[in-house]
């Protein structure tokens, strides 16, 4: 194999802010996408647990949309399909006044998919919790918005934890999908640095140890997180 | 701009093929990262600690990646090493089956965990060897365990190909995408792919929750 190592190009002058924006790009679609599937897909997962049948239709429905469809394929609806079906107005502003337009499409796009996962995971866990424990809460006169909000909830959430990790680190790697719509992220950075220099091994390396770096970083925090908040006497407590 | 189904049956051929390139991917890349798959989990269950440490690097280390990094980095790697330009489609295929090994790895690792660890010791102890352990006892036990989530990861992996768009293998969605260039009628094409996709895993996985109920032990 034939190849001129250059090791030293990814700390010189262009690539090196472009990796340092790529990366920061990254992580910024991730949060913002974790934060709408975060809260999107916990309100989802809470329907279908509930005992209103339409509600809980509705929550099905919507999960076996979202998961169903590519994630590629849902990037270009909300790009291509979704501004044309808006009223003149929003479509006017979605087009030409929306700033960045392609990064936020991206957040919105992995945003819901994602939420379709973290309501399945928000579901399971309040269901894994006994009956009783709703029921006592019902006894003491709890309504039902506390019943969610003091009982279920944090118990469900604490439990599914290693889960909504796994999907966190989801967002993040599917952020990288991003660059089908012309996001510069961290993948297409590495592309980008490839197209303009020919050093094809660095730049993608570069990036592969960005990723590891964070996915291991995330799962050692989350490993302290679980420990942190596991419920005594739990069989879920201390995770895999 | 209403919707025209017309621009859709026009160029059904080309997408129906789009659509097969997609199945041929979704299941090459089954069988390969089944078999590498399940040589990873017999070596991260191997008592020779080098040996699963090996495999577990492997599987963590991919498992940390994006895809289309992945596919990226077979894309330019594998000409460099062969030495001459290769198709995409082969390099997308080399990149699948190991991404997915490692996926599989871990559901069959885990299924054959799912197997109590006194029937291996019964099995040796009647005089199986090792092997015939794992082929008569464990593994049509574990198999049973992990069929549903093997068929669950198939309709990922199926939703996953659609990724090789990155680097213009004609596929479903990228000739949905070419077609939709061409005619300028994104909106019909791209909703026909999504729902398309719908339905076909939708249905894929509502067999899979069947299958589970009747043959769960």
């Amino acid at each position: 194999m034939n190849y001129s190592w250059d090791w030293g190009m990814l700390f010189r002058d262009p690539y090196a802010g472009w990796i340092v924006s790529g990366f920061s790009t990254t992580c910024i679609l991730a949060i913002y996408a974790w934060l709408i599937a975060f809260s999107f897909g916990s309100v989802i997962g809470v329907l279908r647990t509930l005992d209103n049948k339409i509600l809980r239709t509705v929550g099905t429905i919507y999960v076996e949309i979202f998961r169903n469809i590519p994630l590629l394929a849902q990037m270009f609806l909300w790009y291509f399909v979704i501004p044309e079906l808006l009223p003149a107005d929003a479509q006017r502003y979605v087009k030409r006044g929306m700033p960045d337009p392609q990064f936020w499409t991206a957040v919105v796009a992995l945003g819901f998919y994602t939420a379709s996962r973290v309501a399945e995971q928000v579901r399971s866990g309040i269901q894994s919790i006994p009956r009783g424990q709703q029921n006592a809460a019902l006894a003491m006169g709890f309504s039902r918005l506390q019943v969610y909000g003091y009982v279920l909830l944090p118990i469900g959430y604490r439990t599914v934890i290693p889960s909504l990790t796994n999907d966190f680190l989801g967002v993040f790697k599917n952020s990288s999908l991003a660059l089908t719509l012309g996001v510069m992220e961290l993948t297409a950075t590495a592309r980008q640095i490839e197209e303009y220099t020919f050093q094809s091994f660095e730049p993608f390396m570069a990036a592969t140890v960005l990723y590891s770096c964070v996915t291991l970083c995330v799962i050692a925090l989350m490993r302290f997180l679980e420990r942190k908040s596991r419920i005594i006497g739990t069989a879920s407590a201390g995770g895999r | 701009m209403g919707f025209d189904v017309g621009v859709l049956l026009q160029h059904k051929e080309l997408l129906f093929q789009g659509l097969i390139v997609s199945f041929q991917l979704t299941l090459s890349a089954i069988v390969g990262g089944m078999l590498i798959g399940t040589c990873l989990a017999m070596m991260r269950m191997s008592r020779i600690w080098i040996v699963s440490a090996l495999a577990g690097g492997y599987v963590n280390f991919l498992r940390s990646l994006p895809l289309i990094l992945v596919i990226f980095w077979f894309y330019v790697l594998t000409p460099k090493i062969v030495g001459h330009p290769i198709d995409a489609y082969s390099s997308v295929l080399i990149a699948f089956i190991l991404f997915e090994a490692a996926y599989y790895c871990e559901i069959i690792r885990a299924g054959i965990s799912s197997v109590k660890r006194g029937q291996v010791q019964a099995g040796l102890a009647m005089g199986f060897s090792y092997l015939s352990v794992m082929r008569y006892v464990i593994l049509p036990q574990a198999l049973r365990n992990m069929l549903p989530v093997l068929l669950t990861q198939a309709i990922i992996m199926f939703q996953d190909t659609s990724i090789v768009y990155v680097v213009g293998v004609r596929d479903f969605l990228t000739t949905a995408d070419v077609v939709a260039n061409s005619t300028n009628r994104p909106i019909e094409l791209y909703t026909m792919v999504a729902i398309t996709y719908l339905v076909i895993c939708f249905a894929a996985s509502q067999l899979v929750s069947r299958l589970q109920r009747r043959y769960a032990l």
